[in-house]
């Protein structure tokens, strides 16, 4: 009997060595938001390469830069930027640079619930920003009504919701408020959570949903991907060309295309009140986090192999899981920049 | 020399493996309360040079500007914990009268059953409960009889969103209700049949016998049990920020969305970036634990207190 125990743990120790020997296990650790997406492109990349298996844990943007820069993962992933001091940090402790790599697009939109009001409601940024800072307060308000010509919106007290839990999904939406309002800028700024001046909170997509859907009057913000997928109606927002686009994935794309003329050599670009007619303003990239110098000669060419596939034909599953797929121009400066990993 | 046994073969026999095995597994809940403030004590040193007892008293949370004050939350949990317990102490206890003194023991069993599943359901179901029935019911039932004639006083003024202290503290109350029950009813059914069989003889009703007799009797046992439900109340997480507001204000209307510590923790934990960021959550943490630890000591001396002055009554 015991004998035989030995020999299984014996066999099963030995198959997890051979295993172990056979697949090159790749850690990463970051945002949810591209989540789906990853998944799904991690186990296509492992089909195809079987020696391969990546593995991905969707902890949130700010424990997926913190994990890389300690180095417990192999590449982090984030839907806000590093900041300087974060690429500060990450070079004192590895010695080397991070490289942001774009992998897709989302965009952000407001959805609210007015009693009454039935049609797609039209935003501009004044108004956002207004509802956003307490300024406006009431549905009726000129700044709303000026832009919904023929709806009848109540002369009742807007109930604004805000994520509660720290979100790139707030980072976008924060970036874009601090972009278009000056006093939005100096009051509150841009972060994965701020210092909300009204508001109530709810926790992830789903409680802000939870919260808009229960509470008359409210308005709130959520991904797009999450309003498409769960039906929920959204408004349009008036862009840098002074037009009212209503967010989907040509639209966020078009955000992207608009801003890749000016895309920096580190990707490290927010494209919130992008140029371009029809861009949707409140869009944003997400990143793959990567080091420029990986010691482990296996995992580097595992990392830029699979970043070469992401941008060809990774590209091709992103649409049917409705994130938007990069613009050409960003695909082809981004495959120059995987040489710089080293 | 008759009895005391040499060492060797106290070990032989097992008596002092048993002992030595039984002591590292209570020293092992000493060590770990130890282990867990010392790790938030240190893993907050940033906030505590910083801020100082400001951490306390400020009321301002802005990670963009790296200003934390901890004032909001721990109202924000004192409040809805004092709202729960107000509302769960007579309900629980007296359904744990009923249910040990006065139910047939068929009717008390069958419900003691049902009080348990009660104490096993997940806390993000009541939660979802909480968001889906008493939200609206708030905003349409008890906001409008509240506020319409009590709204002078400032504990139901200004609008309800459905969402806020109020709203917590009910939730909270009905997930710490069959803890008061289930403890509070093994409590009395362990008072000795002496008692009320004497209270009876004395020609005391049967109601006098138990509240007077018994329930005094076991008087420290139910106060465990509400300490026990005050303890799940300040640490409850997940359902408290399903229903709070998420919004961090001192306000004095319980129909205020307001936050609580707990919840802070779970929300904004993994985004943390910033060591300052990041370490005022630990040390909210801390004055969390404080917070329990403080609340734990009133309550234990209140017992002494109290059950002191009553012997005294009684010699």
């Amino acid at each position: 009997m015991r004998r035989t125990g030995l020999l299984v743990v014996a066999a099963l120790a030995l198959g997890a060595m051979v295993w172990a020997q056979d697949t090159l296990l790749i850690n990463g650790a970051g945002a949810t938001f591209p989540y789906p997406i990853y998944s799904k492109w991690f186990d296509v990349y492992h089909q195809k390469n079987a020696k391969l298996q990546f593995n991905y844990q969707s902890v949130g943007s700010g424990a997926g830069i913190k994990q890389v820069t300690e180095g417990t993962v192999d590449f982090g992933a984030t839907d806000g930027p590093m900041n300087e001091e974060q690429s500060k940090a990450f070079q004192d402790k590895r010695g080397s640079g991070i490289l942001h790599f774009p992998t897709v697009l989302g965009g952000v939109v407001p959805t609210y619930n007015v009693p009454g009001v039935s049609a797609a409601l039209n935003f501009t940024p004044e108004a956002l920003a207004g509802i956003y800072l307490g300024k406006i307060t009431k549905w009726n308000d000129p700044a709303i009504a000026g832009a919904n010509q023929g709806v009848n919106l109540p002369a009742q007290d807007i109930v604004v919701v805000h994520r509660s839990d720290g979100s790139g999904t707030t980072y976008c939406w924060t970036d874009y408020l601090s972009k278009i309002s000056e006093e939005w800028k100096s009051k509150v700024n841009k972060s994965t959570s701020v210092n909300w001046p009204v508001g109530l909170g709810g926790k992830g997509n789903e409680g802000v949903t939870g919260l808009v859907k229960q509470t008359p009057n409210s308005i709130g913000y959520v991904e797009l991907i999450y309003a498409v997928q769960n039906n929920i109606p959204y408004g349009a927002v008036k862009n840098s060309s002074g037009n009212f686009v209503k967010a989907d994935l040509a639209s966020v794309s078009a955000a992207a295309a608009g801003a890749a003329k000016d895309m920096p050599d580190d990707f490290r670009v927010s494209i919130t009140n992008a140029p371009g007619k029809t861009a949707y303003p409140i869009a944003t990239f997400t990143w793959l986090l990567v080091p420029s110098k990986i010691q482990d000669g296996a995992k580097r060419d595992a990392i830029k192999g699979f970043l070469k596939w992401m941008l060809a034909d990774g590209q091709g599953y992103a649409e049917a899981l409705s994130y938007a797929k990069l613009p050409k121009e960003v695909i082809e400066k981004e495959k120059k920049a995987i040489d710089k990993v080293q | 020399m008759a009895g005391s046994r040499s060492f060797l073969s106290r070990l032989r026999d097992g008596d002092e493996i048993a002992r030595l095995v039984t002591f590292l597994f209570a020293a092992s809940v000493v060590l770990i309360t130890v282990l867990l403030v010392y790790e938030l004590w240190i893993d907050s040193a940033l906030p505590r040079q910083k801020f100082g007892l400001h951490f306390f008293v400020t009321t301002v949370w802005d990670p963009v500007l790296d200003q934390y004050g901890a004032l909001p939350f721990v109202y924000g949990t004192l409040v809805t914990s004092a709202v729960a317990l107000l509302i769960a102490v007579p309900l629980g206890i007296g359904a744990s009268i009923f249910l040990a003194e006065l139910a047939p023991a068929r009717i008390s069993d069958t419900l003691q059953f049902f009080i348990d599943l009660l104490a096993a359901v997940p806390s993000v179901i009541y939660g979802l409960l909480g968001i889906f029935i008493v939200v609206p019911i708030m905003r349409e039932v008890i906001y409008p009889v509240l506020n319409k004639p009590l709204g002078f006083l400032p504990i139901f003024k200004g609008p309800s969103y459905g969402v806020g202290f109020l709203t917590a503290g009910i939730v909270l109350a009905i997930m710490v209700i069959p803890y008061i029950i289930s403890v509070s009813r093994e409590v009395l059914l362990s008072v000795p049949r002496d008692q009320r069989e004497a209270a009876l003889a004395l020609g005391s009703t049967r109601w006098e016998s138990t509240w007077k007799v018994v329930v005094p009797f076991a008087k420290t046992g139910i106060m465990g049990s509400v300490f026990l439900a005050l303890a799940r109340a300040l640490g409850e997480t997940m359902a408290v920020t399903m229903v709070i507001g998420n919004t961090p204000q001192i306000a004095a209307s319980l129909f205020a969305p307001g936050y609580s510590i707990a919840a802070v923790i779970a929300n904004e934990f993994t985004e943390a970036t910033g060591d300052l960021y990041l370490q005022s959550l630990i040390e909210l943490g801390l004055v969390l634990f404080l917070l329990t630890f403080v609340l734990n000591g009133m309550a234990r001396l209140l017992i002494i207190v109290t059950t002191q002055k009553g012997s005294k009554v009684t010699n």
